[in-house]
């Protein structure tokens, strides 16, 4: 299965925050959309960066006054980024070895969506879930 | 404000009466929080969609599931109509006259295309083109494939490309053991082909073939399988995937891909050639605007930052002989008139099931969507099971606080009504069942499985009716 086959359901919007916005207006996106990480960009091209709120906490503990810091400063980047024909089990195992739980998928230089590791965990299982269904089908009608 | 049980059932459209529409009527009528009916609609006189006509007409086993849908079309509630064509036939605006809710379970109907130099000569087709004539679907019956070539090239290793692989590898007496029609087992029982080239664009740890299609490959009566030894092998890349993957089955496939490799070829009247890390760069013309060769790019295998591994060009090429080819690189949807479409996966714009508009993401009430027009092609049969009830399970949490639409002719002879008015005959599941005895029959009778209709008329005929159509 492609990463692909999870974008396609997942709708059109992908939340992205500029690299000289300020912390805070990172803080009110992820609220406002329920997400955890937004893709940083910087004009056009592949993402700068991602802000996941883990960065924000991690901060934030270090610093109160984050909320006023750009978006740039508080960013992990470089960021792994992945394509829409990635298998979603390879990419789910970098996840997982990586901990990390965001993944923007770039193709050629468009940011086409992101994947968390919830999206890849529940499509692996639903291809599982298919798989059981199909069997017990054949054991019930043979 | 919730469904109001008492204003009767909340009436719903399945528009494709495939797997996936089948499992979302199975989910909307097993439930018992609000009362249902569905009427499932389809452009093809026969439900089932691609069970009938995409599952190799040699699985018969895996049809079997026909058995579970025929359960689902037989509970109170439940109708069918066939020959009738969404977007012609009957628009977004007369469901929502009709319906509180429709379910999309279009499926994927085009193929992608490879974009390589020759594609379009004469002799190279869509495997799904041959896919659906050899299994009888009356939209593709009447073409021809030049079965006389006795060289073909099939691009993909996936499923399908497998079956089509295997389909053309088949004895007449292996062929008198599948459901395919008349015509179908008379071509290729006549067909020359003897070398049969699959290829894949990464190595055998990536190709997407499942383990009992390729052990069926080993069983067959007439037709040697050839793997080159040196591509059987895995590079060092690969190596690290499946040893990371800890998969047992995929474990398996490399292993049985070697055994093909280590094996003597018993000098069967076929060879099915199984070939990995190659591309199709271009497709050469014989010299009368038809298909002589293939010209291949050498493939090696990168594994990105993303932990996925992909093929990349050597710029080392050679030819392979192909007077026949077949590309099984991809499946699309196709946008329905009416329906927002997102373009860059071929499905219609949806989140979780829910349709949505494509720039604002805001659902677009009444208004779901199931199977393959979804989240694209993947998975099998049993895929769509999950993911039809997840868009059952939004459609019925937004009937739950009234967020359907608002049909004015509720009753459900005023579809019947609508669709004699515009001056076509359609099918119910009773005229499926005659159809699907006759054809069981006509297999009783020459001791094979079933002998499907070779065509709409034959249908039509096996009905009693004349199924014509108002000129316009």
């Amino acid at each position: 299965m492609k990463v692909s086959a999870v974008l396609a359901a997942k709708g059109n919007r992908v939340f992205t925050i500029r690299a000289e916005a300020l912390v805070e207006e990172a803080v009110a996106s992820l609220a406002a959309n329920n997400i955890g990480a937004l893709v940083v960009t910087s004009g056009t091209g592949a993402p700068s960066g991602i802000l996941s709120e883990r960065d924000i906490i991690r901060q934030l503990s270090a610093d109160p006054a984050t909320l006023e810091h750009h978006v740039s400063d508080v960013m992990t980047f470089p960021v792994v980024c992945g394509t829409s024909g990635d298998d979603v089990d390879s990419v789910l195992r970098t996840m997982t070895a990586e901990r990390f739980r965001h993944m923007p998928i770039v193709d050629g230089d468009v940011l086409v969506g992101m994947v968390t590791i919830g999206d890849l965990v529940k499509a692996q299982l639903n291809e599982f879930r298919g798989v059981a269904a199909t069997l017990e089908t054949r054991l019930m009608e043979s | 404000m919730g469904w109001n049980a008492g204003s009767g059932p909340l009436r719903v459209a399945v528009v494709g009466a495939g797997p996936a529409g089948f499992y979302a009527a199975d989910a909307l009528l097993k439930q018992s929080d609000i009362p249902v009916s569905v009427d499932m609609f389809d452009r093809l006189l026969t439900p089932f969609g691609l069970v009938r006509h995409g599952v190799a007409p040699d699985h018969l086993k895996i049809k079997t599931v026909t058995k579970a849908f025929a359960q689902t079309a037989a509970a109170p509630g439940f109708r069918f109509f066939g020959n009738v064509e969404f977007g012609r036939d009957l628009t977004v605006d007369d469901l929502r006259k009709h319906y509180h809710d429709v379910i999309f379970t279009t499926g994927a109907q085009t193929d992608r295309r490879m974009g390589i130099p020759g594609e379009d000569l004469a002799r190279s087709h869509p495997a799904t083109a041959f896919v659906a004539w050899y299994n009888g679907h009356p939209d593709y019956c009447h073409l021809t494939f030049d079965l006389r070539q006795e060289s073909v090239a099939i691009v993909g290793v996936g499923n399908v490309a497998i079956d089509v692989a295997r389909i053309l590898c088949l004895s007449r007496e292996e062929l008198l053991r599948t459901d395919m029609p008349e015509y179908a087992v008379e071509a290729l029982s006549r067909s020359k082909v003897k070398d049969v080239y699959l290829l894949g664009r990464r190595g055998p740890a990536q190709a997407a073939f499942t383990n009992p299609e390729l052990k069926e490959l080993g069983e067959l009566e007439v037709a040697d399988v050839l793997i080159k030894p040196g591509e059987a092998a895995l590079d060092e890349v690969s190596r690290q995937e499946v040893e990371a993957a800890n998969d047992r089955m995929l474990a398996r496939k490399v292993e049985m891909i070697g055994e093909y490799a280590a094996r003597e070829p018993a000098g069967r009247e076929k060879r099915l050639h199984l070939r990995f890390l190659v591309s199709p760069a271009e497709l050469v013309d014989d010299g009368r605007g038809g298909v002589g060769a293939m010209r291949l790019v050498r493939n090696v295998l990168r594994r990105s930052d993303s932990g996925a591994i992909a093929a990349e060009p050597t710029g080392e090429t050679e030819t392979l002989p192909a007077g026949l080819v077949f590309r099984s690189v991809g499946y699309r949807g196709v946008a329905l008139p009416g329906v927002p479409f997102q373009e860059r996966w071929g499905v219609i714009s949806n989140k979780q099931g829910r349709v949505t508009h494509p720039e604002t993401d805001a659902p677009v009430s009444g208004e779901y969507v199931a199977g393959w027009i979804k989240r694209g092609p993947s998975g099998v049969i049993g895929t769509n099971k999950p993911d039809a009830v997840e868009s059952v399970t939004a459609m019925l949490q937004d009937a739950a606080v009234g967020a359907t639409w608002s049909p004015v002719a509720e009753t459900p002879e005023s579809v019947d009504a609508l669709l004699r008015s515009r001056g076509f005959d359609f099918t119910s599941f009773g005229d499926w069942c005659a159809i699907d005895a006759a054809e069981l029959a006509a297999g009783e009778a020459c001791a094979r499985p079933r002998v499907k209709f070779g065509s709409k008329d034959e249908m039509w005929a096996c009905l009693g009716r004349e199924g014509g159509r108002a000129a316009g």
